[in-house]
This record gives structure tokens, sequence and C-alpha cells, in this order.
């Protein structure tokens, strides 16, 4: 369903040119190269998820085990960091920040995307220059101003903050993908429910939306992970332990003082990344579509 | 529809596509513009946390232009930016152009290709600091066994091997953005022009040169766009792996501006701080925005 693969030449020509490379000439021009890319994209995981179950006598005695593999398993860093740190919390924050946040982009996108891309109403043209001028502000020249904003406003040190600014950069994308989308839905399809008399928001609701649902599901995971991932407003925005988001949470709690608990702290990171990779797995198509179509377009 | 031009069906719509704006609009007025504005205007103040300030004039920037370390974050922003683009874009478009071969489990490679760019940064950027570390650094160890260094490499330590590291962490996750987004163009240029081009005898260096880069252009532009856009203000690697540290040598204006603004209480500095990132971001956005502009001849339109 991915908009890469609509683009794809036809399956037959796919294949191209390439049955004239010999085999060794493929070896080392393709194939090593791309294990020698895999090996290093994937490593920092495979250690992360091996230091998080590594027992701390073997963790730092390179010379009696080797540091690539583990000994006996231990379950104990993941056991401290679920029953004896606010972990817990913070995953269900950061939940509940990222549904909230994702929910509310996409029902504002929806309309936003409607409006410019088939209201046509007049200057639609110019918002839409401004949702895509609105997505290339980045949050590092924003969370100063927006701190005072969410300190005026009375949020601040509450997970309504998070809910309430993720938007900022979430509602430009959404709105952008969401309106390439709508661009490709036939307007026959709108003329004919128009002529049939129902109105505006019925042609959304009844017409628009069913048939942009793969769309929505892409702007949906991705505004999602978005959220989860993001750092320097919950940085910010939050002081307390009990309202802090995963990222946050793991830097500033379970780094302390000298002595490092790698274990736990890789244990946090992996548990921390599990839920989007989770989520990726299910919708890699849709994540792709949504990446390469926020770049297109 | 469009035929439909009556005065009062043009005026309806535009109250129904006002309405349907309206929510949208009114988050980014509050929580986007509205915040854009003030930190302009924080940069002109002497605003500290817990105190509205006044205004100053450009004291801030003039304190700015004497402070050695906020030049010394503008030049480490600069090299990062450049070093870490250049290397995601030729590292990106070798695995874009691998990728684009036939090859076997092709959409599992994609798959788990992306995997840096969807975990958290912070998060990976902690697996990051552990390989870094100094005294167990598993790439240290692996390279004392094969037997090329003598001692630990102290990674984060030493200001250029610091630079370095966050650099290369950089580039680890922002290859897959690059070279997927890049696959992706690679995939609409139709395989009959290598056909054509290698039938008259074209190289394979000439193909990739006359076919494959003039086509991939305008994706390579917006990609690019993007992605010094986000490397320029990165925020995340460095507030993990070295606070800005060592002695303040590896601040970008991201983090120098949080060091100011936020832990530091001095938020018109910290704003000043950020808004000069600005011209640097339109810069590159204009970039991108003629970027754009050479799609219409390439695709046979008038310019």
């Amino acid at each position: 369903m991915s908009i890469a693969e609509q683009n794809a030449p036809l399956s037959d020509d796919a294949q191209g040119m390439s049955y004239l490379n010999r085999l060794p000439r493929r070896i080392v021009v393709i194939y090593l190269p791309l294990l020698v890319f895999v090996f290093v994209l994937l490593f920092p995981f495979y250690w992360m998820a091996i230091t998080a179950v590594k027992p701390n006598s073997q963790l730092t005695d390179y010379s009696n085990y080797s540091p690539f593999w583990v000994v006996k398993p231990t379950l104990d860093h993941i056991k401290y960091l679920l029953f004896e740190t606010s972990y817990p919390g913070w995953l269900w924050n950061t939940v509940v920040v990222s549904v909230c946040a994702t929910v509310l982009s996409l029902a504002a996108s929806v309309f936003a995307a409607y409006a410019i891309e088939r209201v046509r109403f007049s200057g639609s043209r110019s918002v839409g220059l401004l949702i895509f001028l609105a997505y290339l502000v980045p949050p590092s020249i924003l969370f100063i101003p927006l701190a005072v904003i969410v300190f005026k406003f009375g949020i601040y040190d509450t997970k309504l903050a998070l809910i309430f600014t993720y938007p900022t950069f979430l509602i430009p994308f959404c709105t952008w993908l969401l309106m390439g989308y709508f661009r490709s839905i036939p307007f026959e399809l709108e003329e004919s429910a128009l002529v049939d008399g129902a109105s505006r928001w019925q042609i959304l609701v009844r017409v628009i939306l069913p048939l942009a649902v793969p769309g929505l599901i892409s702007a949906g995971i991705f505004a999602f992970t978005l959220s989860w991932n993001e750092f320097i407003y919950a940085l910010t925005f939050i002081q307390s332990s009990e309202n802090k988001t995963v990222p946050v949470g793991v830097l500033t709690e379970l780094v302390r003082g000298d002595v490092f608990e790698w274990g736990s702290l890789m244990a946090g990171a992996l548990f921390g990344s599990l839920p989007v990779v989770i989520l990726y797995s299910f919708f890699v198509d849709y994540y792709v579509s949504s990446m390469t179509g926020a770049v297109k377009e | 529809m469009s035929a439909v031009s009556s005065n009062s069906f043009a005026r309806s719509n535009t109250a129904v596509g006002l309405f349907f704006m309206l929510p949208a609009a009114a988050f980014l007025l509050c929580f986007l513009t509205y915040p854009l504005g003030l930190g302009v205007w924080l940069g002109f103040t002497d605003a500290k946390i817990g105190r509205d300030g006044i205004f100053i004039g450009i004291e801030n920037y003039q304190a700015l232009a004497r402070d050695s370390v906020f030049w010394m974050a503008v030049y480490n922003t600069v090299l990062y930016t450049f070093i870490a683009s250049v290397l995601k874009f030729g590292f990106g478009l070798w695995l874009a152009l691998i990728l684009n071969e036939h090859l076997p489990f092709k959409s599992f490679f994609r798959a788990i290709i992306l995997l840096p760019w969807v975990v958290p940064t912070v998060l990976s950027a902690l697996a990051f600091w552990w390989i870094y570390d100094a005294q167990f650094s598993i790439l240290s160890w692996s390279l004392m066994q094969i037997g090329w260094i003598d001692g630990p490499i102290n990674f984060l330590g030493d200001p250029n091997n610091a630079r370095a590291s966050v650099i290369a962490a950089n580039v680890w996750r922002g290859i897959p953005f690059v070279a997927i987004s890049l696959l992706a163009g690679l995939q609409t240029i139709p395989q009959s022009l290598h056909e054509a081009a290698s039938l008259d005898g074209a190289t394979g260096w000439q193909r990739f040169r006359f076919i494959t880069l003039p086509m991939l252009t305008p994706i390579i532009a917006v990609v690019m766009t993007f992605s010094v856009l986000f490397t320029f203000t990165d925020f995340q690697l460095i507030y993990v792996l070295t606070k800005g540290g060592p002695v303040n040598a590896t601040h970008l204006m991201a983090t120098l501006s949080f060091q100011r603004g936020i832990p530091g209480g001095q938020l018109g500095e910290g704003a000043a701080i950020a808004v000069a990132m600005i011209p640097f971001l339109l810069a590159s956005i204009l970039f991108s925005f003629f970027g754009l502009q050479r799609r219409k001849w390439q695709q046979g339109g008038q310019d």
C-alpha cells in the first residue's frame, strides 16, 4: 500500500540488468557492504539487549567472559526496573501522553487537511504552505518560550503540558501527509455525494474518511512514534518524577552518581524502545509511506 | 464543482473552510506562532525564571558576541551539521543503491535498516553512551584484542574524540532516513533508461552519474534539507552523551540554549541563542525551495 510500491516499476521489470552481474562480483559489491551496514546499524540494539540480561559480575569482566555473549542470563535488572523504580509509571505516562496527543492532532489535521485540499476556500494554498513551514520549525527553538507559556497557563509539570505542546509538531506533519492522501481521492465521488444532497460534514465522514484509512493509519502511528520519542519538551516542562515520560525518566532518574547501573539502564532503554518497535513491525509499509510521503510531496 | 462558482457558493466555501481549519489553527497559533514571536521578544529581554524581563535591546546578543563559549557552540554546530550531513548522504545513498538491487529478503532488510530511526533517540544514545564508556567500551576492547590500540580510547573525555563520537552516533541514527527516502526516489527511475544507456556503451559509473544522480536530485535536495535541519537543531544526542562537555567543548547551539535557559535560569539569553539559529534554518529552507523548483524541468515541463 506504500507510495513507494505504487511508484515502483512493473514487477517483471524490477530485476533490470542485475542478471548481467556475476555472483563473485555481487558478493563484493552488494552483499558484503550490506552485511556491514546491517551489522553496524543493529549492533547497538544487540549490545543494549545483551547488557540488560547480563549479571553484574560478567558486565565488566571482559577477561573471563566473552563480552559478546552472556553465560547465565539474569532478570535482576528488569525486576529492579519494574519493581523498585517508577519505570512502570513512566511507561504509562508516555502511553497516555502519546495517545492523547496523537488523537488530538489527528482530529485537528483531518479537518485542516480536508479544508485545505477539498473545500478550497480563498487562501487555502497559502495556508497549505504555512502548514509546511510550520513543520520545519524545530522544537529546539520553541522550548524556552513554550515553557513560559505553559507556566502561565498553569499546566507546568502536568501531562497536559505535553499533550498540548506535542501537536505543534504533530499537526503540521499529519496535515501535510493527509493532504497528499485526500488529493488522491477522486473529486467525482464528492461531487456525486454533493448532488445527492450530502453536507460537507457528511461527505467528510461518509466518503472521504473511509477512503483515507491507510493515510490515517500512516499519520497516526507516525505521530504516536514521534510523541513517544519526544524529549526536549518533556525534559523542560516536567519536574516531578511521577509525571515523567520514559526517555526523560530513564535519563534523569536512573543515571545517578558515579556508579552507573548499566544493566538496568539498558533494560530501561530496551523496554522503552519495544512498544514503538512492535508497532513498527506491524506497520512497516505505513511507516515507509509516511516517511517518503512527507519528503516527496 | 469548480464550474459552479457563484458568489454565494464561494463565500460559503470560505466559511466552511475556516470552520474546518479552526482546531488546527487554534493550536498552531497558540503553541507555535505565539511562542515563536515570544521567543524573539524574550531574546531582547533579561527575563529569568520566575521574573518577567524588561526590554534591554540587543544586550543579550552583544554579550553573546563576546562569549567564546557561544562561538564555540556555533562552530561545533556548523561542523557537526556539515560532517554528519555529508556522511549521512554518502552512506545513505550507498545503502539505497544496494537496497535497490535485486536482493533476497529485500523488504526484511528494508524493515530492519529503519530500526535506528524508529527507536527513541535518547534510548539509543544511552546504548552509545555505554559503547563509548571510558573504561569498559566494547569498541576499545575489540580494537585492543585485534591489536590496533594499546589502551582504551577516551571517547567522550577529549574534545575532538567527543566531537567525532557524537557525529558517529548522529550518522548512525540518520542513515536509515536518508537511505529509505532515497530508495523511494530510486524506485521511480525507469529501468529502461539504464538499459538504453548500457546499449549505448555507458559504464556503471556513467549510468550513475548521468542517469541516477540527475533523476534523483529533487529528492536529494528535499531529504538533505530535512536532514540538515534536524541535525542543526539536534539536542538529544549531545545532551545524553556529553551534556556539552568536556568543558563546553561539544555544546551545540540547542544544548547551550537549554543550558543557559532552563537549568541556568537565564530565559532571555537562552532565547537569544535559539533565535540565533533561525538565520541558518532559513538559509536551508530557501535551499530546499530552490531544490524543489528544479522539479519542473526535470519532469519535462516549462520553468
